[in-house]
């Protein structure tokens, strides 16, 4: 048989950057759950509302894209404490299947909202380098690629610097490992929980634009939800590192079973489900994920 | 004020008190009424213990005064906290800390993931701007051991954790610790140690302290003033040196008198309690 090797060396490298960026957005979903303990089923939409709104100013207020996704970054900030004072503050306490029903309206919500103001139609945006391109060992990596590689890296020294150094940083970590412990410290969880939201929402659009710079922006997007949820599984649903690692085991995952597919097995489409094989594999062997503590508590 | 100083126990100093509790009522889940009608009072830079068995309410009182019933679906239903002379009943934890009153918790609560020095460094959260670095320097010359420590404070001992909570509370500049029975889970020797400790927070930084304990012994030689609290209210208070001279305080709490026999012990739990 006469494979296409280079094809799987560049598709394996996408499969990492991909895959970095969802392990991005896999963080997002960590962030939330280690310091509220809220399961968001409506991170995906999160993403695709930070690529709407960036899009929606540059198509529609015609600013440059760097305004435009600078006030993408603060809309999606203020929309996530926004969420959380308005959605989730009155469910604390609650049984956590009203907390997941509750962001799965959210969704809900967040999908239909977008598809009447953004309509049902992708839309790209405009092409802010040029196609322009980089080659690396023989490899073709497209500058959005490289943008979405340079920002997931920005994006983890980030969280790794403020979860290691800041004074909000550790008192999110303090609230994680017992509210009333950080309570007792002085530490407002009330502003915690708003603030896990606000960068939540905060990074998921960072992604979100990315993606939309890449493939283009519609309200589908969302699916990146979905995929990010294997990525977070695989992880272990506590642990930002596995989380990263996650993500960049689902997306060379994806990529490999594109190559195996598209070259030997000609199933068609069979990228879409291989991560989730994988996932319920790894479950069986290690039901709290690769990184995750024991005592988490299951959903 | 004065109104209130007629049901405030008697023999504390009515104006230098830095807390007063009145009549406090604490009930859990709407229910479960736990504290009925809790008064008490801590001297200003004076240690006050508060002592009583398990489930009399020691640690629901200290978590009423420092605001942290909420996390536990637990709420001040009657009563007032006066802080200062303030009423702080109902301010939020946060709020408190930054006043000055700080709860070393039940357990230690030191966060176990993290190291010494971010432990040490959420102590002073409270105040932002403080300069850390040369505070926690003032901690180690406090706690010479936890210098060594570089690791994650959940692989300290429990002697090193317990000095660690301490060390932390220190770095909120509290004017009041609440302090839920620091020997427990320690052996003798640390358990010296520890009250040793509070001793000197008490002599050379002038907090006032109120500590809850199991271990009446210890509790009433380092302390000034103690309460005896059982089902969730004050049933004797008095200088800690008549307390522990208290013939009732020696036969349920510290263990003494000549109660050996089978028939005694038949006694001793026929016997009424204060109630």
């Amino acid at each position: 048989m006469d494979l296409n090797w280079n094809l799987l060396l560049q598709l394996l490298l996408n499969g990492v950057i991909v895959g970095m960026l969802y392990g991005v957005v896999a963080m997002c979903f960590v962030l939330i759950y280690k310091s509220t303990q809220v399961v968001n089923f409506a991170q995906g939409e999160f993403v695709v509302l930070g690529a709407w709104v960036c899009w929606s100013m540059i198509a529609w207020m015609e600013l440059h894209f760097i305004p435009a996704f600078l006030f993408a970054l603060v809309f999606m900030t203020l929309y996530g404490v926004i969420v959380q004072v308005v959605v989730l503050r009155p469910l604390v306490g609650e049984p956590i299947i009203s907390v997941i029903m509750a962001t799965i309206g959210l969704s809900i919500f967040m999908q239909a909202l977008m598809n009447w103001v953004f309509g049902n139609n992708a839309e790209s945006f405009p092409d802010i380098f040029g196609g322009w391109k980089i080659e690396i060992g023989g490899l073709q990596v497209e500058a959005g690629y490289l943008l979405s590689f340079v920002l997931s890296i920005v994006v983890m020294l980030a969280f790794f610097w403020f979860f290691k150094y800041s004074r909000w940083g550790l008192a999110m970590r303090a609230t994680a490992f017992n509210q009333q412990v950080a309570a007792s410290l002085g530490i407002s969880t009330r502003q915690v929980f708003a603030m896990a939201w606000a960068i939540s929402a905060l990074v998921s659009a960072i992604a979100g634009i990315v993606l939309g710079l890449v493939n283009g922006v519609s309200t589908g997007l969302a699916f990146i939800g979905i995929k990010v949820f294997p990525a977070v599984i695989v992880g272990g649903l506590d642990s930002i590192v596995g989380a990263i690692l996650g993500g960049v085991i689902i997306g060379v995952l994806e990529n490999g079973a594109e190559f195996v597919d598209g070259q030997i097995l000609k199933v068609g489409n069979m990228y879409k489900v291989a991560p989730f094989y994988v996932l319920i594999l790894i479950l069986m062997i290690k039901p709290y994920g690769l990184f995750g503590t024991k005592d988490i508590e299951r959903v | 004020m004065d109104g209130m100083s007629q049901i405030a126990p008697e023999g504390a100093a009515k104006t230098d008190d830095i807390l007063t509790l009145n009549n406090i009522e604490v009930v859990f889940n709407d229910v479960i009424l736990v504290l009925r009608g809790m008064s008490m009072s801590v001297g200003r830079g004076k240690i006050t213990a508060l002592l009583g068995a398990n489930g009399a309410g020691k640690s629901t009182t200290l978590k009423a005064i420092a605001g942290l019933l909420e996390t536990e679906d637990g709420a001040i239903t009657r009563g007032e906290v006066l802080y200062n002379g303030a009423d702080v009943t109902y301010v939020p934890a946060d709020k408190k800390v930054r006043n000055g009153v700080f709860l070393v918790m039940e357990g230690r609560g030191v966060i176990q993931d993290m190291t010494v020095v971010d432990n040490l460094r959420l102590g002073a959260f409270s105040r932002p701007g403080a300069n850390t670095t040369k505070e926690i320097e003032e901690i180690y010359e406090f706690f010479p051991r936890l210098r060594e420590r570089t690791g994650l404070a959940g692989y300290l001992s429990g002697g090193e954790q317990q000095m660690l909570a301490i060390g932390r509370a220190m770095m909120a500049r509290p004017k009041l610790i609440l302090m839920d029975e620091p020997s427990m889970g320690l052996s003798p020797l640390l358990v010296k140690e520890v009250f040793g400790i509070i001793k000197r927070l008490n002599k050379e930084l002038g907090i006032s302290i109120l500590l809850v304990e199991q271990n009446a012994n210890m509790a009433l030689q380092a302390a000034d003033y103690g309460y005896i609290m059982e089902n969730g209210k004050i049933v004797l208070d008095g200088p800690a040196e008549e307390l522990a001279n208290n013939e009732d305080v020696k036969e349920f709490y510290l263990g003494g008198g000549e109660r050996r026999s089978f028939k005694s012990v038949k006694s001793f739990k026929r016997r009424k309690r204060w109630l």
